[in-house]
Formats: C-alpha cells, structure tokens, sequence
C-alpha cells in the first residue's frame, strides 16, 4: 500500500518535474539565502581579518582561532555554555517529568493548567526574558520583596539576582528552564500517551509500584522521545543569544557569558567580524554532532 | 472457600448513566476454567479488571480467597493477568519481561533464574529467553505473557480475550494449549472473551452477560441446551436459536433440532410448513433460511441446519418438524425461560 503510494507520486512528479522544483524550491531558496549564505560568509570571515567599517580583507589563517582561544573570555564563554546547557537540560527533564505525569491522567481544570504551562514557550523570547528582567531587578525585584517581607532577605542589602556571579549564573539557568520546560512537557506528554496502558498496568498487576513503573518501564520505554527533548533543548540553550545578551549580557565580569553573545558583543558590537566569525564557526562541530545525533535517535524513535 | 468472589459488584463511570456493571454475584470454584462470555460492550472486561483490581468499583465487594480486596492494590492481590494486546515489556527481554513480577515482588534474587527457566519450559519458550518482544510471532508473544503470569504462581489467572491477536490457524492450537495448560497448572482462572466457540470448548462454567448484568452462569451444555433467556438463546450458536412468538409466549428451537418431518422418529412434535429461500452449502451441512407458511407463525423467518444427504429447492415448501423437547419457551414481557407447555400451532 505505501509503497504503490510511493510509486504513484515518484511517478506524478516525474511527469511534471517544474511542479516539484515549484514546491520545494521556496524552502531551498530561503535555506540558501538566510542560512547558507551567512553560514558561508561566517566560515570566510573567520580566516580573514574583516573589520566593520574596513574595505580590507586577507586571509590570516587560523590566527583568529588562535587569538581566541587564548582570550579569557573565550574560555569564560565555552565553559558557561556548556554549564548552563547541562544545567538546564538536567533540571528541565526532571520538572518535564514531573509535570507530564502530573498531566497525564484527566483533571478538572487540566486544560488550563496545560495552556498556562504551554504559555513561557509561545511567548517571544525577548519578550519573556524582559519580564525577568523586572523580576530579578536589583531595586524592584518582586522576588526579593517577597523574600524580605517573609523575613528571608535583608531589606538593606538585598540579594543583587543579576549582579553576584552565583546568582546570576543561576538566575540565567532558570530563565532557559522556564523557557523550554512547556516545550519538553508537551513532548513528553505525547511519548507517554505514546505507550499503551495496558502497559503500566500490566507492571501493577505484576506488583510494581509508582517507582519501579516509573524508573524501569515506563522511561526506558520513552528514552528515544527523551532523547529528542534533550536534544532540541541542547541546541536551543547552546545557541540561545536573547536571554543572556538581555538578563546581563554576560556579566558581572563574563561570569554569564556564553559563545552566542561573546560572538555577537565582540563581532557586531565591536566590529572584530572576524573575532566573531571564527567564535561562531568554534560551535559547528559541537552542533553537528548533536544534530547527528539527533537525528538517529530520531530514526530510533520511529523503528521502536 | 472460593477463590474469586463478587458480591453485587456494580461499575457505574458516569453518574446517572447505566453501570458498565450492574449487581454481578459470581463465585469460582477451586481449580476451574470460568468464561465471562458477552459481546462487546457487555461489561466483561470491567468484571474482571475490577477483580484484577485495575478499576475501582462503584459499590459491591470483591473477595479473593475469603478476603475482601476492594482496598488493595493489584499488587497485594496476588493475581496474574494477561492481557488482550500481552502488554509485554518492549524493552526488556523475553527472561527480563519473564523475571520482572519476582524482581517487583522482592523474590530473592538467586531465585530468578530457575523460576524463570521452570516458566519458560512450561511454555516451551526456552529457546527465546534473549529475545526482544518485538522479534517474537504473536503466538510466541501470547506464550511470553502466559510464562509472565505463571512465574509467581498466582492464586488466580485473569485472561482477557488473550486469543483474539491471533489469526483463525494459531487461535485453535493455541486454545488446545491454553486448555492443556490451565489442566497442568489446576489454578483458577477466569477467561473473557466475546467469541461462543473459545466459551463452549474452553469453560468448565460460562457466565453470559449483556449489559453489564448476569444473564445465565452454567455449564456449557447448560447454558447451550437450556438457556436462561432469549439473550442467552440467541448469543450463543450459530446460526443462533429460532425464535417464534405464539399465544403471548416466545418458542424457540435450535436450527439442528429443525430437520425434515420424516427424519424425526420422536411421535412429541411439531410440525411446520417451510418455504426454502436460501440454501448455503458449508461442506459438511446446509444452512437453509427461510419462511414458515401457514398456522401462526405464517411468515416468520427461520433458519434450519442440516447434514449433508437431501437436496433443496429454492422457493419449495417442504414439511419439517421440531422433536417437542427441543422446544424452549420464554415469556414475552421478560424474556425469561419458562416451564414448557403444550402448544397449539395450527
């Protein structure tokens, strides 16, 4: 049956080969343009000296590598990336969990609990991050009004949220949790209603409780789907430029910083293109290997 | 003391709606095949999930060996399941999925392995222990899932409608194998299942039920041969028993008791006039269908099974007969089996 589906269309769209140039080229265009083309571009900057405001290019080699490599920044940058990644992938998958348990089974009100959960991921980021912002001000925080008013926190010298190097390294990871916890909720929501019930009921009957159905059934049964959610959160945090460049752009003193806002403050910002090619190209290989990897997990998921 | 059971167990999932369940009295005895025949929707699968203890009940009580059970949790039941779709573990393999009950139930652990070869060469699934379910026939899945029921050697088995999976060829050695089984074992088991043959050749006892009630609970042969009222009569048999409405009673008789008047050596019976409309040839016998003509039942339809060795014409009016004890009666308003009385036909 699919595969005479198959043969049907190959043989429609071998009859009129301008439809299917018609159909797909729109995507192939906009991945060439916006995507290819930078990329390109950022891969040729990065072995050359371009400056913004300069009509010079040479090409230097791998000297703009070197450079940065050696930059304090740099090494501040590509540890906190990966802290902040391997964070938040470990404290989003736990609450994702959590909460795709919680919603599992029908509740009154359920609807509304699965939308205002849903709510941070359909928000701009920007956006949300603004929002925090005001929550983690130094003045009008509402957190640490709460936190003096339950007599937490001192009123005279108040937690600085953004300001102190522990806490804004933590204020940062919480910010990315909000953010892609709707995202891996809802995904693995569908993996477990994914898994048949006579499943997990079978497991109670053969004297399994919550724990052992939880940790030994019904996870394994999902690891391909929480493979992809760790993945696509991996990526999303790694690459992610709006919270930190807004919560506080990589301060104090680079303890937030992160690869995605040290290329943007060091190549736009101050006009080192190079610099700030060769930082973005540094994450090509770490983000082909996920992606590699994504993808047969992927393919995992389906043959399973 | 029996092993299972229900008193007036009743299932209701939405409050003001007919129970899925309704007033169940049931009581196994030691060591029997019971079949929970119905059709679907019949209330056969929440029966016994509420005894497996996967759905709570509404209002009656379970008792499983003399204890009530309503509070406890499938677990403490000690019960076996297996289920319509086997719900094998995917990930695990056949000796994991087999040792999973004694792991969840703190066997000892140097226990495992010869309780879970002793299952699996009850089964004969000891080539297949390093398996993963998904490499496995549905027959040697269903096997899998018995292996899985037995290993904790359960006060009583649970199966729902375990053959159905199967197709038409495997389902008949399969049912031959779960009958040898269930005879090697001797434990408890209740059966479910919507299919009138598995009921008939399997159940030491067939409870039939229809709209979440009991409607009869005998003996195959009894609830064959004597059922208790016109659900029962027509559910079960195929082609189901004839039914006919005189003087303000319904008779009934079955297609084979329906045969030729001069093959009838019985002087007690009672004669029809049968117009033939359709003839089926199934190898062995004919199924004919067709219309009564004359006396009160002018014009009703029935259905006549015969063996091989007449032949029919289509639209021919022969003269066939029921031996009088073959014929049941029920009452109109109730549909309840009545005593049997004379007739007048004519």
């Amino acid at each position: 049956m699919a595969i005479n589906a198959a043969k049907v269309k190959s043989v429609g769209a071998a009859q009129s080969p301008l439809l299917g140039f018609a159909m797909f080229g729109p995507a192939v265009l906009y991945i060439l343009l916006l995507i290819g083309a930078p990329f390109c571009l950022a891969i040729f900057y990065a072995f050359s000296d371009a400056r913004i405001g300069s009509n010079e290019l040479h090409f230097v080699g791998l000297e703009n590598f070197r450079s940065i490599l050696q930059s304090p920044s740099f090494r501040a940058a590509l540890k906190n990336s990966i802290i902040f990644t391997v964070a938040a992938q470990i404290i989003v998958m736990v609450c994702a969990n959590i909460l795709s348990i919680a919603l599992e089974k029908p509740f009154r009100g359920r609807g509304l609990v699965r939308f205002l959960i849903l709510l941070p991921w359909v928000a701009p980021v920007s956006l949300g991050t603004i929002g925090w912002k005001w929550i983690l001000d130094s003045i009008y925080s509402v957190i640490t009004w709460v936190l003096v008013w339950l007599g937490f926190a001192n009123k005279y010298s108040p937690p600085m949220w953004l300001g102190q190097d522990g806490l804004a390294i933590t204020s940062v990871i919480l910010v990315h949790c909000w953010r892609l916890i709707p995202f891996s909720t809802v995904i693995l929501l569908a993996g477990r209603s994914a898994i048949p019930k006579e499943i997990p009921e079978a497991a109670a009957i053969d004297g399994a409780g919550f724990w052992r159905t939880t940790f030994q059934i019904n996870l394994p049964i999902m690891t391909p789907i929480l493979g992809v959610a760790v993945l696509f959160g991996t990526i999303f945090t790694f690459t992610d430029l709006a919270v930190v460049n807004l919560l506080t752009n990589g301060g104090p003193y680079d303890s937030t910083q992160t690869l995605p806002n040290l290329a943007f403050t060091q190549g736009i910002q101050g006009s080192d293109l190079a610099a700030g090619a060769a930082i973005s190209v540094f994450l090509v290989p770490v983000l082909v290997a996920i992606a590699y990897l994504m993808l047969r997990v992927a393919h995992r998921a389906e043959v399973v | 003391m029996a092993v299972v059971e229900t008193r007036k167990l009743t299932k209701v999932f939405k409050e003001g709606e007919l129970g899925a369940v309704n007033e169940v009295d049931l009581e196994t005895r030691e060591g029997e095949f019971l079949v929970f025949l119905g059709p679907s929707g019949s209330g056969k699968t929440t029966l016994l999930r509420m005894i497996a203890g996967l759905e709570t009940p509404t209002s009656g009580e379970i008792l499983i060996g003399g204890k009530v059970v309503n509070d406890l949790t499938p677990r403490e039941r000690r019960i076996a399941m297996v289920f319509q779709s086997y719900a094998l573990y995917p990930h695990l393999t056949v000796y994991k999925n087999i040792a999973f009950p004694l792991k969840a139930q703190n066997v000892p652990r140097n226990l495992h392995k010869a309780k879970v070869e002793w299952a699996a060469s009850l089964l004969g699934i000891g080539g297949l222990l390093q398996r993963k379910p998904r490499e496995l026939s549905g027959g040697e899945r269903q096997r899998v899932a018995l292996a899985r029921a037995i290993v904790r050697e359960p006060s009583v088995f649970l199966l729902d409608e375990p053959l159905s999976n199967l197709d038409a060829k495997l389902r008949l050695s399969a049912r031959e194998e779960l009958e040898r089984f269930h005879r090697r074992v001797g434990t408890t088991t209740i059966y479910v299942t919507h299919d009138q043959v598995e009921a008939m050749a399997m159940g030491d006892r067939v409870m039939v039920l229809n709209k979440g009630a009991v409607r009869q609970i005998g003996t195959p042969r009894e609830v064959y041969d004597d059922p208790a009222d016109t659900f029962v009569a027509t559910f079960l048999g195929s082609p189901p028993m004839n039914l006919i409405e005189n003087d303000g009673i319904i008779v009934g008789f079955r297609p084979e008791h329906f045969r030729l008047a001069e093959d009838i050596r019985e002087s007690a019976r009672v004669v029809f006039k049968f117009r033939v409309e359709n003839v089926e040839y199934l190898g062995a016998e004919f199924i004919l269908s067709g219309i009564l003509v004359g006396g009160k039942g002018d014009g009703k339809k029935v259905i006549a099974r015969l063996l091989l060795g007449h032949s029919f014409e289509i639209g021919t009016t022969y003269e066939f007969a029921v031996p009088q004890h073959h014929l049941k009666f029920f009452d109109r308003s109730t549909e309840k089996k009545i005593p049997p009385r004379p007739l007048t036909w004519q």
